[in-house]
């Protein structure tokens, strides 16, 4: 051993690799995550109740305090999945299969979310519960992709064999991102283009505007602690896994040596 | 308050499906620190095991 490599000191990332360093850094963030995602939530929806009315759409702009970020974390945590795939396919990092496989379910739930609240949403103001256009059907699209990917990750009897299998098919599911982010541009949709996020700023009034990216922060925050909650209970499946495997062989190892 | 049925059903759905997916997580962890509680108690333990799961799932 060279000095260099003596000294050399691991990214924070490398260090991660060590799945009980993992596990006591989650240990210690999961209650402030779960703490300061809550307050942010709660500040960012009763921020929304009492700022103005929409003069178009009334009381019901008020779901778009709960829509618009289950719609954001639907593909944000689509990207945290397709960041883990990279992982695992190109650095083989440990954890990354484990971020993907549990962040999966958390995905599909926020995806239903955006869909059945774009759906009670859309009945009083498009007089219509569902329309295929390009961008209701991408977002279901992206529903049905992680419908898939929790079969593939769960297919196997060894917990994480289908790793790269699953890191695979995320990739190739990324590319519905793009097409969902911008399909309200691409094609003539009764879904509105963007408002938040736009070349040119932000066309929703401050009042509104506020609560609006309060909730967005808080519903992340509380996503992450669900999902290093969930990251943690994957690691533990595994050890018991492999803690049965290894009694299994030897009990068996043990039955032959005294027959 | 108009289109209040929208807006309630929006709200509530939301809040029920969320509070399940969290308790449904729980419930898993819950299950898996069981497992290994028990792994341990019968005296099954990792190589690399130097008391460090135990001190986890305490």
């Amino acid at each position: 051993m060279n000095e260099s490599t003596a000294t050399a000191k691991q990214s924070f990332i490398t260090r991660l690799a060590n799945p009980s360093r993992f596990i006591g850094l989650a240990d210690r963030l999961i209650p402030w995550l779960t703490g300061i995602g809550l307050a942010l939530t709660a500040i960012g929806l009763i921020g929304g109740w009492m700022a103005p009315e929409d003069y178009q759409q009334g009381a019901t702009v008020r779901i778009m305090y709960l829509h618009v970020p289950f719609a954001w974390l639907a593909m944000m945590v689509y990207g945290v999945m397709t960041l883990a795939a990279l992982g695992t396919l190109v650095w083989r990092h440990p954890i990354a299969d484990i971020s993907l496989k549990a962040a999966a379910p958390i995905g599909a739930v926020f995806t239903v979310l955006a869909l059945f609240t774009g759906s009670v949403w859309g009945k009083p103001m498009w007089g219509t519960w569902w329309v295929w256009d390009a961008r209701l059907t991408s977002m279901f699209v992206l529903f049905l992709i992680y419908l898939g990917l929790i079969a593939l990750t769960r297919a196997t009897p060894e917990p994480g064999q289908a790793a790269r299998a699953a890191a695979i098919v995320t990739l190739v599911g990324a590319l519905n991102l793009p097409i969902i982010k911008f399909s309200v541009d691409w094609w003539n949709t009764l879904h509105q283009p963007a408002s938040v996020f736009r070349a040119g700023g932000p066309t929703i009034d401050w009042s509104m505007l506020w609560p609006l990216l309060v909730a967005a922060l808080g519903f992340t925050i509380l996503f992450a602690a669900l999902h290093l909650t969930a990251m943690r209970t994957e690691i533990w499946r595994r050890r018991v896994y492999t803690m049965r495997r290894l009694a299994a062989q030897r009990a068996d190892s043990a039955v032959r040596g005294a027959a | 308050m108009s289109h209040f049925f929208y807006i309630a059903a929006a709200y509530i759905v939301s809040a029920i499906t969320l509070g399940g997916l969290a308790a449904w997580l729980v419930g898993d962890m819950r299950a898996r620190r069981r497992e290994l509680a028990h792994l341990h108690e019968t005296g099954h333990r990792r190589r690399s095991d130097r008391q460090e799961t135990l001190r986890e799932i305490e």
